[in-house]
């Protein structure tokens, strides 16, 4: 079937689902809609539906960004617009089904908003005007939460696999590369590397086996974009690494997931299955020359696995260890062939960049940093969500327009970018623009795009622990000053944190931070120091309080802490077990 | 004792034959044996390395690298907390330490009355839900410490 006919197809499904005899009701069950009790929702509402005997089409969906608002259920009744209900709990569900479906009012205390073609309901505000919608534009979650992840039909009606359509009949492969090194887009895993240029190592590599690799192992607490996007609309990845491979003349693509994630594996899983039968993967894509394969790769749980020559050797089934470069990965990659690892975000950008044009992309976002920034807003702030907003726009405006500002009445004390290797900022830091090298500048990193809030209620130097047991806990053990030196670190910290440290101990963490930072293998030691770095510039006082004042500032390091004592092998002997700090 | 030995043998065999995805790997078979069965026991090292014709050592050594994988029976239930930041700035760390006090345990364990593992994660995905705790898979967030204690009880 060539693209014309299947997005005929599209539409018809997409018009019988949306403007057909019954209502269609969607739920978010993405990670946050599960962890918010969104399956449970589910399962009342078809029972509902079943006892009353109604007859309505019930799909799952993923999460439209705004988090705080789950479980959101939405409504569609025909002929009018979809109506969003917030923060629904299982037991609410027979009020609102009964009111809205059967007698026809609205619960309006439960309803978030209104999208639709059909128009305004009753007095109820647009979905889009909300002040969290309004300052985004979605380029790669253009679909989330709008479209059922398990459903190939609603995403190509939605503008799905145009670009890889646009890419095979009237582009070559160089075509693609030159698009995507005009479009500026920067790899959205961390290291900010040209995408476009990345793909054009791998385009000289001998064939005919040559791999992309889909980097979703996302341990970094604090991000879930990537997850947002393999359970929201996994199809725009999977149409980015088609691209990718006709872009590079690449012959298999594998998405590498974190086991124990079942709503992104299983999601992801459905929509290469179903691309398969509709011919989007596999032989002779859409009548063109192009083949490509594409499988699920699943890690154990290892943040290093994350880098990318260890994700090489865990899909090879081993411990996930980087490997030393050279070789780099686009001559000696998974399994010996020349691969390409780039992270989902990156990918998802291209069927639009592809079907657009890349000034269409370019022309979003400032100078060295283009296009959108997803944005994963958790910690101590009023509206957490997962939000996609122009570069360049400032950490004040996500936090105070988009998230509803600090929790807990309190003010803006820190942010913590960039995951576990990023950085800490200061509350000065609203001004600062969200842009790869502003953010490096100040300190921080954007990585992966999860920043955490911390109100005046927290100890920077709290923070900092967490953050450096995290790191000493996921360090691989492969080369020594990673291994040994995130032991120090913590042990130091640890001193620090319950006020019984000895003279000498900040110039210790400089030594040995810096140490890490010249001699360890991969990213994991060469970063690991930045957060302790950052903190300790930014928060002076909470940590010369604790050393030299013998006391917490804010006392919330006197909270009884546990971290795992099942650490890697390497590091056994130095399990962090308990500790408990009465106060003085 | 050795009937029962036998049919977990083939539990997991079976386990490690009927993996669907097209690549098979050390790694991928120790995690579809560890989804069967709920641990590592020593004849799934044995079958794992018979299989991808290599040592059990090899085995072992990529087993006990990660730490979702145990080596002995799981309890009834497996109760996970997140102890990453977003989880600790938002009450996880109380959350922990009075499960842990609950159960009787003083770290990661088993509860004495083999109903409870309790495990540590370092991530969950969910962290704008913070604090989120997982039980046999099943996520809950935005707790406190009261909501905890309940959700233990309806587990035992």
């Amino acid at each position: 079937m060539n693209y014309e006919d299947l997005r005929t197809k599209a539409n018809d499904h997409w018009l019988s689902l949306t403007e057909g005899d019954v209502p269609l009701i969607s739920v978010g069950t993405a990670l946050c809609g599960h962890a918010s009790g969104g399956f449970r929702v589910l399962d009342k509402i078809r029972q509902y539906l079943s006892a009353n005997s109604i007859a309505a089409t019930v799909q799952e969906v993923g999460c439209i960004g705004l988090c705080y608002a789950e479980t959101l259920v939405d409504i569609k009744k025909p002929g009018s617009s979809r109506l969003f209900f917030k923060n629904v709990r299982p037991d609410e569900i027979e009020v609102i089904l009964e009111s809205y479906l059967v007698e026809g009012n609205i619960p309006s205390d439960k309803v978030l908003g209104y999208r639709g073609l059909h128009g305004p309901i009753d007095n109820e505000k647009c979905l889009d005007d909300l002040p969290g919608m309004a300052l985004q534009n979605r380029i790669a979650l253009r679909n989330a939460g709008t479209i059922a992840p398990d459903d190939i039909l609603q995403y190509i009606a939605s503008g799905g696999y145009e670009g890889l359509s646009k890419a095979l009949s009237t582009m070559k492969p160089d075509d693609v590369i030159e698009e995507m090194k005009k479009s500026g887009l920067r790899g959205r895993g961390g290291a900010a590397f040209p995408t476009g240029v990345k793909w054009s190592f791998l385009v000289g590599a001998p064939g005919p086996k040559k791999y992309i690799l889909c980097n979703c192992e996302e341990g970094d607490p604090g991000a879930y974009n990537d997850k947002g996007i393999l359970e929201s609309d996994p199809h725009t990845l999977l149409e980015g690494l088609l691209i990718a491979g006709y872009a590079t003349g690449a012959s298999n693509g594998i998405v590498f997931i974190r086991h124990g994630h079942d709503g992104p594996i299983d999601r992801t899983e459905r929509a290469i299955e179903q691309a398969y039968e509709y011919g989007m993967i596999g032989k002779n894509i859409l009548g063109s020359d192009f083949s490509f394969d594409i499988e699920v790769a699943l890690t154990g749980e290892s943040y290093v696995a994350g880098e990318e020559t260890a994700l090489m050797e865990a899909i090879e089934g081993k411990r996930s260890m980087p490997r030393f470069r050279p070789p780099f990965p686009a001559a000696y990659g998974v399994w010996g062939k020349p691969s390409n690892i780039n992270n989902v975000k990156s990918l998802s950008y291209a069927p639009e960049i592809i079907s657009k044009g890349s000034e269409w992309f370019s022309s979003i976002g400032v100078n060295n940093s283009t296009g959108t920034a997803i944005v994963c807003l958790s910690g101590n702030i009023n509206l957490p969500g997962l939000y996609e907003v122009p570069m360049g726009m400032t950490l004040g405006q996500v936090i105070d327009d988009i998230g509803g500002g600090v929790s807990g009445d309190s003010s803006l004390k820190m942010l913590q970018t960039g995951g576990p290797l990023g950085g800490v900022l200061g509350p000065d830091s609203r001004n600062i623009h969200i842009d790869f090298d502003e953010m490096r500048e100040a300190g921080a990193i954007f990585g992966s795009g999860g920043i955490i809030v911390g109100n005046n209620k927290v100890c920077a130097v709290d923070l900092t622990r967490v953050l450096v047991a995290f790191c000493q806990y996921e360090s691989c053990g492969k080369c020594f000053p990673c291994r040994l030196g995130m032991e120090h670190l913590l042990e130091i910290i640890e001193r620090v944190a319950n006020c019984k440290s000895i003279p000498g101990d900040m110039d210790l963490v400089q030594e040995v931070g810096t140490t890490m930072e010249s001699s360890s293998l991969c990213g994991h030691g060469q970063l690991g120091f930045g957060p302790i770095r950052s903190a300790m510039t930014h928060f002076k006082e909470d940590f010369r309080t604790h050393i030299e004042d013998g006391k917490c500032p804010t006392g919330s390091c006197y909270i009884r802490r546990i971290t795992p004592k099942n650490t890697r092998p390497y590091a056994k002997d130095f399990a962090a077990g308990e500790h408990y700090v009465k106060p003085s | 004792m050795s009937a029962q030995k036998d049919s977990l043998r083939e539990r997991i065999i079976a386990a490690i034959k009927r993996q669907q995805r097209p690549t098979v790997t050390i790694l991928s078979s120790l995690l579809a044996v560890q989804d069967e069965i709920g641990y590592i026991p020593q004849q799934a090292i044995e079958e794992v390395a018979v299989r991808m014709n290599t040592s059990n050592n090899e085995v072992f050594g990529i087993a006990s690298f990660y730490p979702n994988f145990r080596f002995d029976p799981p309890s009834d239930h497996t109760i996970e907390v997140c102890w990453g930041p977003t989880c600790h700035l938002e009450g996880g760390a109380a959350i922990v330490t009075s499960m842990l006090d609950k159960l009787g345990l003083s770290e990661e364990g088993d509860s004495s009355d083999g109903k409870i593992s309790f495990r540590l994660n370092t991530c969950l995905g969910a962290c704008s839900q913070a604090p989120v705790v997982s039980i046999d898979h099943e996520l809950f967030g935005r707790l406190d410490e009261e909501s905890a204690m309940r959700l233990i009880d309806e587990t035992i």
